[in-house]
């Protein structure tokens, strides 16, 4: 056996902290260690080139590199090997930086821990074995969850590459949160006008088959082979009949008593409605919540609503379905929850009709929202305009992170009062303008010139926003009082609050602030750590409209390519099982949550299906009679990296 | 003439700890607290397993025998684990392990269960921190010897 190991330095970023060369000199005389050399930078391109001249020239049989995290560079490492024959598994990695260098101050310490590592390495490294990899085959379509922006781009993406997309919507229409905005920053492009035609495009793309009102209910698989399973909820309409004519909701026996969510609850709908008036697809679904015939099995003396309709859509026999998918890739674009101010009582939020949130003014200023775009409080036109940003955001008690979006909308609404109101007096209490995009600070410029109060107070002052009998007055340390009629909070962007529930279904880890978390921050921002699983828009954080459409156009990318190369090599680390020692007590039968172990009565012993295992170990680790071997993770290796590592 | 030695300087001791983390959360929450350049003490040894649930109690046993004082288990949530419940099998097992070393007389603060997420850098740290500070306390493990190869 003859082992090569490569001490990286990183530059200093493991230098600084580990003496190098001295631990090369101890690793120099473990057994089996053939060579020890350290780099400047072993990822670079001569410290790959030495690994391959010495595996070549000295016949190495395993190789071990001391660097950075295996999440970081175990796959160069891997092929560095085996361009140069040796098996992938052959290779350990030691992490030196994360978890050493980067973590400790004293040298010596440092230092030793480095070694011992490098010798649990060293000694796992003798027992470890060649694994072949398995190719499988990718059923050639995706899966995108969640019908707003990011979503319908990603959609359109990739079934324009050919593929065959299914586009998953909670909601009854796709457009997510871009659908209820009146205008974008910094252009003030129409946002329904720049988002409808897109949702048209993807009802009619032939390679997208949209589901609104559906939820992802079960996610099995791995990439290229997941199998998902839909929940489609019942609308109480036949889509295929209804032709959106809207008879419906006129007749509703509850219309104009059922709050339209749609325009932040400023408005009343019926209890059969279409979310607002461009819907896709345009076709009604009942809220089982409102509607007396869902709720009492009866509605005074007769169905209005089924009476009222010419085509026998409606149908309250409806149940939901399951539906099951094959697809090769996912992308998650499933967005976000606005803040709900009402939480915070210095707000004044709810107790007065004057305090509105940055959504709810997008929907009243929008000429399709509840007072078709005449921006008043009780029935009157607002005189004195205050805008408070930072709501919800840069809170170190609540969501520490900034929202990106809310600096810009602010600095749009402002404008739009001024366009509306030109006598209005118009104040924005801001802590810092972030106006980093393009074209964002010549906007916030061009903002500023029309006569608005941009005045600044820290995030740690108090402000207050009490109520009198004309309107409110907003208290704000360090500056005097303001007798506002409006009041304007620029609520920041959460994380849906269920994104718990679908970071679990989909296998996807959670960052800390509550979005999903990306599989590195800088190098790998739309992938997830399950392979096959992809980020999009603003379930992975804040963004603005640009950011979440190219992260979808990337993120689309990224799923579209295993498709397109027909096959994905997956990991080789499974199971297998030693039927001579199998003794059939069936103990870890019931601990795969794979069914991938099964009893075979007539030799009562248990055979594992290796498509099926995951190679999580759980089996290996409650065999009784140690029949059960896991890959890669063998008690041979763990238990020699356990003495490397003391024994050092 | 009798001049006494200067007494060697009395070193605190400081436990060898083995840390089992998997490799989807606990292990990513400790590249974070690297990445985040958060310290802590360099006691702890980790081990990469792809879950809690292939710690085979045996394993912890074995590090103690090799000279371990302190082992950390660490792995997702409950209901976060990458394998839906190997966590749970990991929970239970070390649990049941627990009991069987007081039996023996070992303290079973010596060995810790923890969860930590691929979000917790911080908390990975303050972890680290607890337990190496508890073993400080409980001293060198003397209790089991390695009596051959497992």
């Amino acid at each position: 056996m003859k082992i090569g190991v490569y001490v990286c330095e990183c530059g200093i970023n493991i230098a600084a902290t580990v003496d190098v060369p001295e631990v090369v000199e101890k690793v120099k005389s473990f057994p089996n260690v053939e060579i020890c050399r350290y780099n400047k930078y072993t990822c670079s391109d001569p410290g790959q080139e030495s690994i391959r001249k010495d595996i070549k020239e000295l016949n190495l049989d395993r190789v071990v590199v001391a660097s950075c995290s295996p999440r970081m560079h175990e796959p160069t490492f891997r092929a560095v090997v085996e361009e140069t024959g040796i098996n992938p598994y052959c290779f350990e990695m030691v992490n030196i930086r994360e978890h050493v260098s980067w973590v400790h101050k004293d040298k010596e310490k440092a230092t030793e821990k480095a070694v011992a590592l490098i010798a649990g390495a060293v000694a796992r490294a003798q027992f470890l074995e060649p694994l072949e990899r398995k190719e499988v085959s990718v059923i050639p379509k995706s899966l995108v969850v969640g019908g707003g922006i990011a979503g319908i781009q990603a959609a359109l993406e990739i079934a324009t590459d050919g593929f065959q997309v299914y586009l998953v919507e909670q909601s009854p229409s796709l457009g997510g949160r871009m659908a209820q905005l009146d205008k974008t920053f910094p252009t003030l492009d129409c946002s329904a006008c720049i988002l409808t035609p897109k949702m048209v495009d993807v009802a009619r793309h032939p390679n997208i088959e949209l589901l609104t009102y559906s939820e992802i209910e079960k996610v099995d698989g791995y990439i290229g082979n997941f199998k998902v399973t839909v929940k489609k909820k019942p609308r109480y309409v036949d889509t295929d009949k209804c032709v959106g004519c809207g008879l419906c909701a006129e007749a509703c026996r509850l219309k104009g008593r059922v709050l339209n969510e749609f325009d932040e609850n400023l408005s009343k709908r019926s209890a059969i409605y279409i979310p607002f008036p461009q819907a896709v697809p345009l076709k009604y679904t009942i809220d089982s919540n409102r509607c007396n015939m869902l709720r009492f099995g009866k509605c005074g003396d007769e169905l209005l609503c089924v009476e009222a309709c010419e085509q026998n859509a409606i149908d309250f026999e409806q149940k939901e379905e399951f539906v099951e998918l094959d697809v090769g890739t996912i992308v998650v674009a499933t967005g976000y929850d606005n803040f709900d101010p009402s939480n915070e009582p210095k707000y004044g939020y709810k107790e007065n009709p004057n305090v509105i949130t940055g959504m709810e003014f997008e929907r009243l200023v929008n000429a399709a929202g509840p007072t078709e775009g005449h921006l008043e409080i009780n029935g009157k036109e607002p005189e004195n305009v205050v805008f408070i940003q930072c709501v919800g955001s840069r809170d170190k008690e609540g969501h520490e992170y900034c929202s990106r979006v809310c600096c810009m909308y602010t600095a749009k609404q402002a404008h739009m009062v001024r366009d509306k109101f030109p006598d209005a007096i118009i104040s924005v209490y801001f802590t810092d303008v972030r106006a980093f995009g393009k074209g964002f600070e010549e906007f916030y410029n061009r903002v500023l010139d029309e006569d608005i109060n941009y005045l600044r107070r820290e995030l740690d002052d108090s402000i207050e926003v009490v109520g009198n009998e004309k309107g409110v007055i907003v208290k704000a340390e360090g500056h005097p009082d303001i007798h506002a009629d409006l009041v304007v909070l620029a609520t920041g962007l959460v994380p849906k609050s269920d994104n718990k529930e679908i970071a679990r279904k989909l296998n996807i880890s959670l960052s800390g602030d509550g979005f999903f978390m990306e599989a590195h921050p800088k190098l790998r921002p739309l992938d997830t750590f399950t392979d096959g699983v992809f980020l999009a828009g603003c379930c992975q954080s804040p963004k603005d409209i640009p950011d979440a459409v190219a992260q979808a156009s990337g993120a689309a990318v990224r799923a579209a390519s295993p498709l397109a190369q027909g096959k994905v090599v997956v990991e080789a680390i499974t199971a297998i099982i030693d039927e001579d020692l199998c003794s059939g007590c069936r103990i870890c039968e019931n601990l795969c949550a794979y069914t991938a172990l099964e009893f075979v009565s007539d030799d009562k012993i248990m055979k594992i299906n290796d498509v099926l295992c995951k190679g999580c170990g759980s089996c290996a680790a409650a065999c009784p009679t140690g029949a059960i071997t896991m890959k890669h993770y063998s008690n041979k290796q763990v238990l020699a990296q356990i003495g490397g590592i003391l024994n050092q | 003439m009798t001049t006494t030695q200067p007494k060697a300087e009395v070193k605190e001791f400081e436990p060898n700890i083995i840390g089992f983390l998997c490799n989807w959360c606990s292990y990513a929450g400790a590249d974070l607290a690297g990445t985040s350049r958060i310290q802590y003490s360099p006691n702890i040894k980790i081990i990469k397993v792809m879950c809690s649930g292939r710690v085979n109690p045996m394993f912890v046993v074995n590090a103690l025998q090799q000279g371990a004082d302190g082992v950390l288990i660490g792995g997702c949530h409950p209901g976060d684990c990458h394998y839906q419940h190997g966590n749970y099998l990991a929970r239970r097992r070390i649990g049941v392990l627990k009991k069987v070393l007081e039996f023996m007389g070992i303290d079973e603060r010596r060995v810790r269960m923890t969860w930590v997420s691929a979000a917790e850098g911080r908390k990975f740290a303050e972890v680290i921190e607890e337990i190496t500070d508890d073993i400080r306390k409980l001293g060198p493990l003397k209790q089991l010897k390695r009596v051959n190869e497992w």
